[in-house]
C-alpha cells in the first residue's frame, strides 16, 4: 500500500502551531488557507481516501474530519481573539478630542426688535387679532389729518416729522407712528376690526440712550359694536400678563392724544424689579409703556365709520422700548450698528 | 410746571399725606414727574449773633468767628467776608443736616477748630445769593429757628407734566380745583380784595386792527408805583415755582400768571409813546427787540404785534414784550396789558419764530378768558400792597365775533356708560362734572345740557365730557372686560408666515438679521456704486447723514459688514428685510379731489418695494446662489433658477452676477459685490450678495402641494460628461437634460467641472449625473439607454456640447 494517510496528529499540531503563530488577521487567513485550502494537508488526505480499502475509508474519513474540525475551531478562536485586539487598536487610532472644535458652526440670530415684535404679534394673534401693515412713506393725510390732526395742530410737533421732497410741500412724510396703518385698515375693511399694526416709524430726533430716530412701534385697533373703555383696559391687562408675566399689572391714567377720547397713558409693573422699585423704573415700580384711548369720533368719521353705530379703542407702544426694558439695554444706539457681538447675545 | 403745596392750600385744605396727593394727581392726568421737599434742610439752622471776628495766621480766605446762637459763644471758621462783628447770621451748629443731606461736623482748618457753619441763602436753598453769608434782621433773638425768623415753612413742590388739553391746569388754581374735586375738599377762590375799576374813556387808548388774532385786549393804568424787591413770601413762591424774582411789578405779573393762568404784561407808561396801544398783524420783515435782548424779524406768518399808539412795535402779542418799554428801577407809572390771543395764532407764531415763553405756552393752549378780569384785579391788589400803586383808568376792547364763546352740548347718560363700560346714574355724572365747574342742566326727561366752563375750551364734544366723567370717576374704577374677536378672523397671513419662514431659513444658514436706517446721507449710494441722480430726499432733515431715502439695502448692509470687519469679526453673514424707494417711473394721473387723501400727493407716493438682501463675507457668488436655492425650496417656489445676467448691475461684480428667477421671471440677483467697491470699503476678500424683491417673490407661483409617491424599485444612474463651450451656461445644459430625460428622471445634478488636458481651449467638461426610476417596475437597460441617447442628442444639438467618450 503505497499511499498512506499523512500523520494527522502531526498535521494538526503543525496547523495549531501556525494558527498560534499568526499575529494578525491577515496572517491567520494565510495560515488558514495553507492548512484548510485546496493544497492543504486535509485536502491531500481526503484525496487519498479513494486509494484506501473500502472498509478503511469510513473511519479514515471520520479521523480527517475530526482533525480538520479541531483546526477550524482553533482558527475560529484565534480569529475572535485577533479581531478584538485589532478593533481595539483601530478604535484607539480613531480617538479624537471632541473639545477641540475649531470655528464651531454658528446659527444666525434674528434682530432683537424682530424677536420682540414676533413675540408681541403672537400674543395678540392668540387673542384673535390680525396683523396689518402699510407703507413707511406715507401721506400727510393718513399720518395726521385722518387722525384728527389738521395742519398747524400743535400736536404735530413739526420738528419731529420728516417730510420728503416729493410732490407738493408737506404732503409726503416718513410715518411718525403706525396709526396710518389703522386708517388704511379701516378704509379697506369693514368692522368688526381686531388688528395690530407693527412696523418701523421715523422721528426727526437726535439719538440718545433711549431714542433712535428710526424705531419700531406696535399699535392695536379694535372697532366693533359696543366697545368700551373697560374693554380697552381689559385688553391692555391681558396683553401685559401674556407678554410680561402673570404678576405684571397694567394701570391707566388720563392723557391727551388728538385721535382718542377719552385718552390714557398705560404703565406696567416694572419687569425688572417686579414692582419693588429699581433704576429702570426710577424707583416707582412702574414703567410707562404707551398711549391708548377710545377712537375719536372724528377719526371714525374720516374713514366713513358711523361713531354712533360703532365704537373702538386703539393703543400703541414702542417695540424697541419693550426690548430695552426686557433686556435692560443701556444705550439703544447700539442697535444701529448691527454689531454681531450684540446681535449674537439674543 | 412746579406747584408748591403751600400755594395749593390757598384754595383748598389739602392734607399732609403727600403720597395720596401724588396718587390723586396722577389719577387725574396731572402727571407728577417729581416731588421735592424744600425747607426741611433748615430745620436745624438758628439765628446767631457774631461776637468776634479775627484773622487766622497764614490764611487770607478764612477767618475765625465766634458766634452766640443762644447757648453761649461757639468758635467757627468762615470763608465769607461780607460781615463783621455784631452781624446777625444763620448758623448751623454741629449735628445739623443741611439741604442735600449735608451733615455739619466738627472740623479743623489751619489749626483752628470749627464747630458749625455760617450759611448763605443758596446753601440753605432759601434764596439765590451764594456770594456771601445770609445777613438777617439785627432785631432777631439768637437761638430763634431760622424758619421762624424768615417765615419759611417746609414745603413740598410738585413737578407736574400738564397735557395739551388741560390749559386750565397750567396754574395753581386750576390744579387745586381738579384736586379738591377729586378729594371732595371745599374749593374756594380767595377774593382779590380790590374792586376792579370800570372801563372808562380816559383809560389808555386801545385800537385793535386784527381782532381775529387778538379778540380781547385790556389796558389798566397804575400810578405812584415804587419799584423795589418783592416781599419775601412772594419772591419765595416764585422761586419755588421755578421763576427768578426780578422786581415787585414784574414779579406780581408772573405771580398772577402762575396762580390764575392769565399772562399779563406791564409796560412803563412813560416809555410807551402815546400812552396806548395799536394791536395789528406784523408786516413782513418788521423787526422788534424783545425782552431777552434779541432782535427778531416778524411778519413772515400771521404774527400779532403790539405797537404803541404811534404804531411802533413794543411786543409780540402773547409771546414776549419788547425791551423799549420794559419796567426799570425808575418806573413810576405802569400800564398793564391783559389780553386774550387766538391759540392757533400763538402756536404758529411761536413755532415759526422759534420763541417760546411762559406766556406763549399758555396762550397757545387757550387761556381762561373768564379769569381775565380777576387776574387784573389780583395784579392791582398786589401792586397796591407791595409797590404802592394806585389804580387808575382802564380800557377794555372786545370783539364778540372773535372772542371765545361758551360751549353747550348734550350729554347722554347711556352714551357715557356705553363708551366707558360703566353703570353710572345721572346724579353721579352731574356730581363729577359739577365738581370741576361744568354747569349741568337737566330737562324733565333727564336729558343733560352741559355748559363747559371758560377754563375748559378743550371740551367741545360729548366724548370729551365723557373723559371728564371717567377722570373723576377714576380710570381704575372702570371694570376691566375682554372682548372676543369672534368673526373677525385674525392670525398671520400667508405673506406674514412666509416672511417669518424666510427669516428662520436664513438663521438656519447662520445668517443674522440686521436693521439699517431707511435714510442715508449724500454719497452713501455712490460709495457702493449706485446712482444718486434720482433719489428722494428729505425736506429740512436734522442731519445730512439721514437725508436721503435709500433706493437699495446695499449701502446700509455693507456699512454693517464694514462695522463688523473693523471690529475684527472673522466672518460676517447678515441679511435685512426692509423697504426701498424709487420715484414712480410713470407719473400717476392726478387723483380726484375726493380720493386725493387715499392716493396722497399728486403723482402718488414713491414706489416702495419690500426687499430681502443677504451679504456674506468672506464668500463668493456661489454662496449667494446656494442661499437663493435653499430659500426657493423653503418657499416651494415653482422652477426656481439662476440665469447668467445679460447686463451688469450697479455696484455688483460685472462677471459674477446672475439673475434669480421663478418660473422664468426675474425676482432678484445673486452676485458678488464689485471688487472696486469692496476695496473702497477697505475689506479684503469677496462679498457674496443676494438681493430679492420680496413682493415679487411672494406673488410667484408655487410648486404643487400634492404629495408625490416614492418608488420601491431600484433606480439607475447614468453619468454624462460633455465638452461645452465656455459661453454656454451649465444651468442651461442642465435644464436641457432635464427636459430630454423625461418623466422617469428622479434628479439631474452637475457633479464635476474639468478644464485642461484633453479639453479644448475655450470649453470645459461638465459631468452630470442623472438618476432614473419608475414607480411600478425596475427599469430595463433599453429604457435607460433610450433616455441616455435622447439626453446626449439634446445637449449636442442645443448647446454644441460634445459627449466625452
Amino acid at each position: 500500500m503505497a499511499d498512506h494517510l499523512p500523520d494527522l496528529d502531526t498535521a494538526v499540531s503543525t496547523a495549531l502551531q501556525a494558527v498560534e503563530a499568526a499575529l494578525t488577521l491577515d496572517e491567520l487567513r494565510e495560515a488558514e488557507s495553507s492548512v484548510l485550502g485546496k493544497h492543504g494537508v486535509f485536502a491531500a488526505a481526503k484525496k487519498r481516501l479513494a486509494s484506501l480499502a473500502p472498509e478503511e475509508r469510513a473511519p479514515a474519513g471520520a479521523s480527517i474530519n475530526a482533525a480538520r474540525a479541531a483546526v477550524e475551531a482553533a482558527i475560529g478562536e484565534r480569529r475572535a481573539a485577533l479581531s478584538t485586539g485589532e478593533r481595539a487598536k483601530l478604535l484607539e487610532s480613531d480617538r479624537i478630542d471632541l473639545t477641540e472644535r475649531r470655528r464651531p458652526e454658528q446659527r444666525g440670530h434674528l434682530h432683537l426688535v424682530t424677536q420682540t415684535q414676533q413675540h408681541l404679534e403672537d400674543v395678540f394673534v392668540a387673542m384673535g387679532f390680525s396683523v396689518e401693515e402699510g407703507p413707511l412713506v406715507e401721506t400727510d393725510w393718513h399720518n395726521f389729518q385722518a387722525l384728527n390732526i389738521p395742519p398747524a395742530h400743535p400736536a404735530r410737533a413739526n420738528q419731529d416729522t420728516l417730510y420728503l421732497d416729493f410732490g407738493a410741500p408737506e404732503t409726503t412724510l416718513l410715518r411718525t407712528h403706525t396709526s396710518p396703518v389703522q386708517i388704511r385698515t379701516m378704509l379697506s375693511k369693514a368692522p368688526p376690526i381686531y388688528a395690530i399694526c407693527p412696523g418701523r416709524v421715523y422721528r426727526k430726533d437726535t439719538p440718545d440712550a433711549r431714542h433712535t430716530p428710526a424705531f419700531s412701534q406696535i399699535e392695536g385697533l379694535v372697532v366693533d359694536r359696543g366697545i368700551t373703555f373697560g374693554d380697552l383696559a381689559g385688553t391692555i391687562d391681558a396683553f401685559t400678563k401674556a407678554y410680561f408675566g402673570a404678576d405684571i399689572n397694567a394701570r391707566l391714567r388720563p392723557a391727551y392724544f388728538p385721535f382718542t377720547e377719552p385718552s390714557a397713558e398705560f404703565e406696567v409693573t416694572c419687569a425688572i424689579c417686579r414692582g419693588d422699585g429699581c433704576r429702570t423704573c426710577s424707583n416707582t415700580g412702574w414703567i410707562e409703556l404707551g398711549g391708548c384711548g377710545m377712537v375719536h369720533p372724528a377719526v371714525l368719521r374720516a374713514v366713513g365709520i358711523d361713531p354712533e353705530e360703532w365704537s373702538g379703542f386703539a393703543f400703541g407702544f414702542g417695540i424697541d422700548r419693550c426690548a430695552q426694558v426686557f433686556h435692560t439695554i443701556s444705550d439703544m444706539r447700539v442697535m444701529a450698528d448691527n454689531d454681531l457681538r450684540f446681535i449674537r447675545q439674543f | 410746571m412746579l406747584v408748591p403745596l403751600s400755594w395749593l392750600r390757598d384754595f383748598a385744605p389739602f392734607g399732609h399725606d403727600i403720597d395720596l396727593l401724588v396718587d390723586t394727581m396722577n389719577a387725574l392726568g396731572l402727571v407728577v414727574e417729581g416731588v421735592e421737599r424744600v425747607g426741611s434742610g433748615i430745620r436745624d439752622v438758628v439765628v446767631a449773633k457774631v461776637l468776634e471776628v479775627d484773622s487766622i495766621e497764614g490764611a487770607d480766605r478764612i477767618r475765625r468767628v465766634v458766634v452766640d446762637h443762644g447757648v453761649g459763644p461757639v468758635q467757627v471758621v468762615c470763608g465769607a467776608m461780607n460781615f463783621g462783628q455784631g452781624a446777625t447770621v444763620a448758623f448751623a451748629p454741629v449735628g445739623s443736616v443741611l439741604p442735600g443731606d449735608f451733615a455739619i461736623g466738627k472740623r479743623r482748618m489751619k489749626g483752628v477748630e470749627s464747630n458749625g457753619m455760617i450759611c448763605s441763602a443758596r446753601e440753605l436753598e432759601v434764596g439765590e445769593d451764594g456770594a456771601g453769608i445770609m445777613l438777617l434782621d439785627d432785631a432777631l433773638t439768637p437761638g430763634t429757628p431760622l424758619a421762624e425768623a424768615i417765615g419759611v415753612d417746609p414745603d413740598v413742590v410738585f413737578d407736574l407734566a400738564i397735557e395739551g388739553n388741560r390749559p386750565d391746569a397750567l396754574c395753581v388754581l386750576g390744579v387745586a380745583r381738579d384736586l379738591a374735586a377729586k378729594l371732595a375738599l371745599p374749593f374756594t377762590e380767595p377774593d382779590p380784595a380790590m374792586p376792579l375799576p370800570q372801563p372808562s374813556a380816559d383809560g389808555p387808548s386801545v385800537a385793535v386792527e386784527s381782532p381775529s388774532l387778538c379778540p380781547i385786549f385790556t389796558a389798566t393804568h397804575l400810578d405812584h408805583v415804587t419799584i423795589g424787591p418783592s416781599p419775601d413770601w412772594l419772591a419765595r413762591r416764585l422761586t419755588l415755582a421755578g421763576m427768578r424774582p426780578i422786581n415787585n411789578i414784574v414779579d406780581i405779573s408772573n405771580y398772577v400768571m402762575l396762580e390764575l393762568g392769565q399772562p399779563t404784561h406791564p409796560y412803563d407808561a412813560d416809555r410807551l409813546q402815546g400812552g396806548g396801544f395799536l394791536v395789528r398783524q406784523a408786516r413782513p420783515g418788521e423787526q422788534i427787540a424783545t425782552l431777552d435782548g434779541e432782535v427778531r424779524t416778524v411778519g413772515q406768518g400771521e404774527d400779532c404785534l403790539i405797537a404803541d399808539a404811534h404804531g411802533v412795535p413794543v411786543g409780540i402779542g402773547g409771546i414776549m414784550g419788547g425791551g423799549s418799554s420794559e419796567i426799570h428801577d425808575g418806573t413810576t407809572s405802569v400800564i398793564l396789558e391783559a389780553a386774550w390771543f387766538e391759540p392757533m395764532v400763538i402756536a404758529r407764531s411761536s413755532k415759526q419764530l422759534g420763541l417760546r415763553s411762559e406766556a406763549s405756552a399758555r396762550f397757545e393752549k387757550g387761556v381762561d378768558e373768564g379769569s381775565l378780569d380777576r387776574s387784573v384785579a389780583r395784579f392791582c391788589a398786589l401792586a397796591a400792597a407791595y409797590a404802592g400803586a394806585t389804580v387808575g383808568a382802564r380800557t377794555v376792547w372786545r370783539s364778540e365775533a372773535f372772542a371765545p364763546a361758551p360751549v353747550t352740548q348734550v350729554l347722554r347718560t347711556a352714551r357715557v356708560n356705553s363708551l366707558l363700560g360703566t353703570e353710572l346714574d345721572d346724579a353721579a355724572i352731574d356730581d363729577y362734572l359739577g365738581g370741576i365747574g361744568f354747569v349741568v342742566e337737566r330737562s324733565e326727561s333727564g336729558v343733560a345740557t352741559i355748559t363747559s366752563p371758560s377754563w375748559r375750551p378743550d371740551v367741545t364734544i360729548e366724548e370729551a365730557l365723557i373723559e371728564e366723567v371717567a377722570r373723576h370717576h377714576g380710570y381704575d374704577s372702570i371694570p376691566r372686560t375682554l372682548r372676543s374677536s369672534s368673526g373677525s378672523g385674525g392670525g398671520l397671513t400667508r405673506k406674514q408666515r412666509e416672511r417669518r419662514l424666510v427669516r428662520d431659513v436664513l438663521c438656519g444658514r447662520s445668517i443674522s438679521e440686521a436693521m439699517t436706517s431707511p435714510l442715508l446721507g449724500p454719497g452713501d449710494h455712490a460709495r457702493v456704486g449706485l446712482p444718486e441722480d434720482d433719489l428722494i430726499s428729505a425736506d429740512r432733515p436734522l442731519v445730512l447723514e439721514e437725508s436721503i431715502l435709500r433706493s437699495s439695502l446695499l449701502p446700509g448692509v455693507l456699512r454693517s459688514i464694514s462695522h463688523n470687519v473693523r471690529h475684527r469679526a472673522t466672518e460676517v453673514r447678515l441679511f435685512e428685510l426692509g423697504p426701498t424707494w424709487e420715484r414712480p417711473r410713470e407719473p400717476v394721473a392726478e387723483p380726484d379731489a375726493i380720493d386725493r387723501h387715499v392716493t396722497g400727493p399728486e403723482g402718488g407716493l414713491p414706489h416702495e418695494s419690500d426687499r430681502l438682501a443677504v451679504a456674506l463675507w468672506p464668500a463668493d457668488a456661489y454662496s449667494a446662489a446656494d442661499v437663493w436655492m435653499v430659500l426657493a425650496d423653503a418657499l416651494r417656489l415653482q422652477k426656481p433658477a439662476i440665469a447668467v445676467a445679460t447686463q451688469s448691475a450697479d455696484g455688483l461684480h460685472p462677471t459674477r452676477t446672475a439673475v434669480v428667477t421663478v418660473d422664468g421671471s426675474a425676482v432678484g440677483v445673486a452676485a458678488e459685490i464689485d471688487p472696486a467697491v469692496v476695496e473702497r470699503l477697505g475689506i479684503e476678500g469677496r462679498i457674496a450678495w443676494l438681493d430679492i424683491d420680496l413682493t415679487a417673490l411672494q406673488a410667484a407661483p408655487r410648486r404643487s402641494a400634492i404629495a408625490r409617491d416614492v418608488s420601491r424599485f431600484p433606480s439607475s444612474d447614468i453619468d454624462l460628461a460633455f465638452v461645452v463651450p465656455d459661453d454656454v451656461a451649465s444651468g442651461d445644459v442642465l435644464i436641457t437634460l432635464e427636459k430630454a430625460a423625461g418623466d422617469l428622471l428622479e434628479f439631474v445634478e452637475l457633479f464635476d467641472v474639468y478644464r485642461g488636458q484633453g479639453v479644448v481651449e475655450g470649453a470645459r467638461s461638465l459631468a452630470y449625473r442623472l438618476r432614473f426610476c419608475a414607480l411600478d417596475h425596475t427599469l430595463t437597460d433599453a429604457e435607460v439607454g433610450e433616455r441616455r441617447a435622447a439626453c446626449i442628442d439634446a445637449a449636442e444639438t442645443r448647446h454644441g456640447a460634445n459627449l466625452r467618450r
